[in-house]
């Protein structure tokens, strides 16, 4: 169930803003991603955390996080689905479009309601908490912004397009896109013509995550799932290095030199 | 076996005053800063008494430690790896500034600033966390000295394992105060927790540490700690815990709680323990069997086979001494007078304390009988159940037999000693009443009462000098060298030390020429020798403590040092 191509969009043909918001921005955002963790990772291990605030409040806390925190990472199997996995996929297994969609939209919508309403929840609780509130920094206000209007617009152009437009079918055009970034044969044109809440939707999510690396967000990088193999103990040798610093090349102890 | 070294501490309850030198030092050193406003890596409790966090004993609430599960098998009390990461999000066990306390400040410039007005000025005390005038209600040390049990005494979770006749008889009050710092478990459940793999265990000395790179803030280790000693620092959102003050440590000092004890109650050496056996010993089905349990698990330092075994783990020989000299083997494994604090949380706890006597001793006194008496003694540490009882929620999970036994042996100290102290014939009757010779008697005798800094504190320096000096480039003065002017002329250190190095003081004409050496330098002298020399203590070089059960020759049968003895003329 195609619909047809939604008039109101940033360009109508790939022109060069469409070059340079589908092909030069995608590129630019994910090396800044790539880069900005590495940076990140190597010059500020210190700061990798998730800066929780439970103990200055853990009422709503214990409603909005998980509500949120789970929701988005319903989402993000959804995005999974809907953007890295090609329609054929899922018609070579027998599933046909109208169920990829229904099911696609009951999904996405509760997900989507449950992290707008957890996030509403800890945005109330970061403002109206004296000690949340000043413990958020200028970073955290802007991340806020963004990954609110990315989720916001992202739940808008579903809403939108299902309500008004009787669905729209971005497994034809957003899908293929975002796919064609990582063959590195980027396609504007499957953009240019999307609706203007996906387009926006898109937009949000890359200014995001150029933003990501530099947020508080980079903790989801390094979600625990090594604890479920690791040992419980870790013994940890005394470091070898002696000193706080590196020994400079050409000084390193006798046997301890690669 | 797979022997491993680890640095323990005993504290000696009977000594401790409640003074909190400890705690202040500690939070000087360590926590003086913004975001751990409310943490203390020592603190003093009153017993009975809630504690810092308050009733953190009780873990019915707060799921710290392990627990066996219904197959035998050790398992973390909050649950397995599964459902720490299913609650990530909100750790629905974590205490709350209410348990621990809210941090204030005062508003001192008012004092200063305040127009000329009719009343004094008052600095109000405001929240560190919320920056707003607050009421003080809580802190970590609130029921010191058992100030306002009447209201809050009943909250003491031990009170509620013990008898009622315990609480009935709470008006007539002991109280007693209980040091405590991170136990740096063999079997860490706060280790255990950290999804991050942050927290580890050192291989070489066993202190446990957070690794503040690793450290993502998911503060499972706050819940995982039974003992609520890993705190989160809520201003750069990393879990921080005592550190056995490693870097003082590993330069052969104790540390900072330690060294600036008044009542010099705490012991610090080595223990050499095997690995292998942790887990059979965390598992041991008896709570009641835990404190057993955790004494098979260390190992004899005399023993050849267990040095062979060292050696090949890569223990070095100089450790290997240590551990033999250590005083608390002797207190935990030879005069068997320590014990583990709550043992039943299945973490093989090493900080150990020896149960203090002196609820005991009050009791007998009050009564108006003669409290160095061992027959009192004994029929008191038999009759009085209340602090029996209680001293054994706390250190052998209830069971009263093992803190009689240690009461008994520091009661039969007592009067044993009092006799050779009044130059009257030693009773060799009680020393055997309580399994021991007179000679281990006083030898025990002289660990608790007389023994000098270095036989406390046996710490064999970590194998990283070299580090230290270059470390410590920074900080020594450049013109400190041999004939420099940095530091007074002809002057050698007084004690040859450190080669004779230069000490300040004496001017260009000789010793006594010139000023006097400030006291810095001469501190800092002091201190620098004592991290750089080679041996913990110059004193005792090269002379180990003899094992008392192997007996000394030459020694009268009765050691009557003089220093120990008032002769009446």
């Amino acid at each position: 169930m195609t619909a047809p191509a939604q008039p109101l969009t940033l360009a109508v043909e790939a022109g060069t803003g469409g070059i340079l918001l589908w092909v030069v921005l995608p590129y630019v955002v994910l090396a800044v991603f790539v880069l900005g963790h590495i940076w990140r990772y190597r010059y500020d291990k210190f700061g990798w955390t998730t800066r929780s605030s439970q103990l200055y409040e853990s009422r709503l806390l214990r409603i909005g996080s998980p509500l949120f925190h789970f929701g988005i990472l319903v989402v993000l199997i959804g995005h999974i689905g809907g953007l890295l996995i090609p329609k054929s996929w899922t018609e070579a297994v027998g599933m046909s479009e109208h169920t990829y969609h229904v099911s696609a939209v009951v999904l996405g919508t509760i997900a989507g309601v449950c992290t707008l309403g957890g996030l509403a929840i800890l945005i109330y609780r970061r403002r109206t908490v004296g000690p949340v509130f000043s413990a958020t920094t200028r970073n955290d206000k802007a991340m806020y912004v963004l990954l609110t209007a990315t989720i916001v617009l992202g739940l808008a152009a579903t809403v939108a397009a299902n309500i008004v437009g009787g669905g729209y079918d971005y497994r034809e055009t957003i899908s293929p896109w975002f796919r064609s970034i990582f063959y590195l044969r980027p396609d504007p044109d499957l953009m240019t013509g999307a609706p203007i809440l996906f387009q926006l939707h898109a937009l949000s999510a890359l200014l995001l995550f150029a933003a990501w690396p530099f947020t508080r967000l980079v903790h989801m990088l390094t979600a625990p799932l090594g604890y479920l193999t690791r040992p419980y103990i870790v013994y940890r040798s005394r470091d070898t290095q002696l000193g706080a610093r590196a020994p400079r090349r050409g000084w390193e102890r006798a046997g301890q030199g690669r | 076996m797979r022997v491993m070294a680890q640095m323990a501490m005993v504290m000696n309850l009977d000594k401790c005053i409640g003074c909190h030198t400890c705690s202040v030092t500690c939070k000087q050193a360590w926590t003086n800063r913004t975001g751990v406003e409310y943490v203390w890596f020592n603190n003093v409790e009153t017993r009975p008494g809630q504690g810092y966090p308050r009733r953190y004993e009780d873990q019915d609430t707060w799921e710290g430690g392990w627990k066996l599960n219904r197959r035998g098998r050790l398992t973390l009390k909050a649950g397995g790896r599964f459902k720490k990461l299913i609650g990530i999000f909100a750790n629905p066990r974590l205490p709350s500034f209410d348990d621990y306390y809210e941090p204030w400040t005062y508003d001192y410039e008012t004092l200063t600033n305040a127009p000329l007005q009719e009343h004094t000025p008052v600095a109000r005390p405001k929240s560190l966390i919320s920056g707003k005038d607050m009421k003080i209600s809580w802190s970590a040390n609130w029921d010191d000295s058992l100030g306002g049990s009447a209201a809050t005494g009943e909250q003491d979770v031990l009170l509620r394992e013990v008898s009622e006749k315990i609480k009935l008889e709470f008006e007539q009050t002991f109280l007693f105060f209980l040091p405590r710092i991170c136990e740096h478990c063999l079997n860490p459940s706060c280790a255990a927790s950290c999804p991050s793999g942050a927290i580890y265990k050192r291989e070489e000395d066993g202190i446990v540490l957070v690794d503040q790179d690793r450290c993502r803030g998911w503060r499972m280790c706050v819940t995982g700690c039974p003992y609520k000693k890993v705190y989160f620092n809520h201003r750069t959102g990393k879990a921080e815990k005592c550190t056995f003050c490693f870097p003082r440590v590993e330069v052969g000092l104790p540390t900072v709680c330690s060294e600036t004890c008044v009542g010099r109650l705490r012991y610090i050496g080595l223990v050499l323990y095997d690995a292998d056996r942790v887990l059979d010993a965390a598992s041991t089905p008896d709570d009641t069997g835990l404190y057993e349990a955790q004494r098979e698990v260390f190992l004899d330092p005399h023993d050849p086979q267990v040095i062979a075994e060292a050696e090949k783990a890569g223990i070095p020989r100089d450790w290997i001494d240590a551990a033999q000299r250590s005083p608390i083997h002797a207190l935990i494994n030879t005069y068997k007078v320590a014990l583990p604090l709550h043992p039943e949380y299945r973490t093989l706890p090493m900080v150990w304390y020896i149960p203090p006597l002196s609820p005991v001793l009050d009791a007998v006194r009050d009564t108006g009988h003669d409290a160095e008496s061992h027959h009192n003694l004994f029929a008191a540490v038999d009759a009085l159940r209340i602090p029996v009882d209680y001293l054994a929620q706390l250190f052998t999970a209830g069971d009263p037999a093992p803190v009689d036994a240690v009461l008994r042996r520091l009661a039969a100290m007592r009067s044993y000693m009092r006799d050779i102290n009044l130059g009257r014939e030693p009773n060799d009757t009680i020393p055997k009443s309580v399994g021991m010779s007179g000679e281990q008697i006083y030898d025990m005798y002289r660990l608790l009462a007389l023994a000098k800094y270095d036989e406390r504190y046996v710490i064999p320096p970590a194998h990283a000098e070299q580090a230290h000096k270059l470390e410590e480039l920074a900080t020594e003065c450049s013109l400190d060298y041999e004939g420099g002017p940095g530091m007074g002329g002809a002057g050698r250190s007084p004690s040859g030390k450190g080669g004779g190095r230069r000490v300040g003081g004496s001017g260009p004409f000789g010793e006594a020429s010139g000023g006097a050496a400030p006291i810095a330098v001469e501190n800092y002298r002091a201190l620098h020798d004592r991290q750089t020399s080679d041996t913990p203590s110059p004193h005792r070089q090269g002379q180990p403590r003899q094992p008392p059960q192997l007996g000394r020759q030459g020694l009268p049968t009765r050691p009557l040092p003089t220093q120990a003895v008032r002769r009446r003329p």
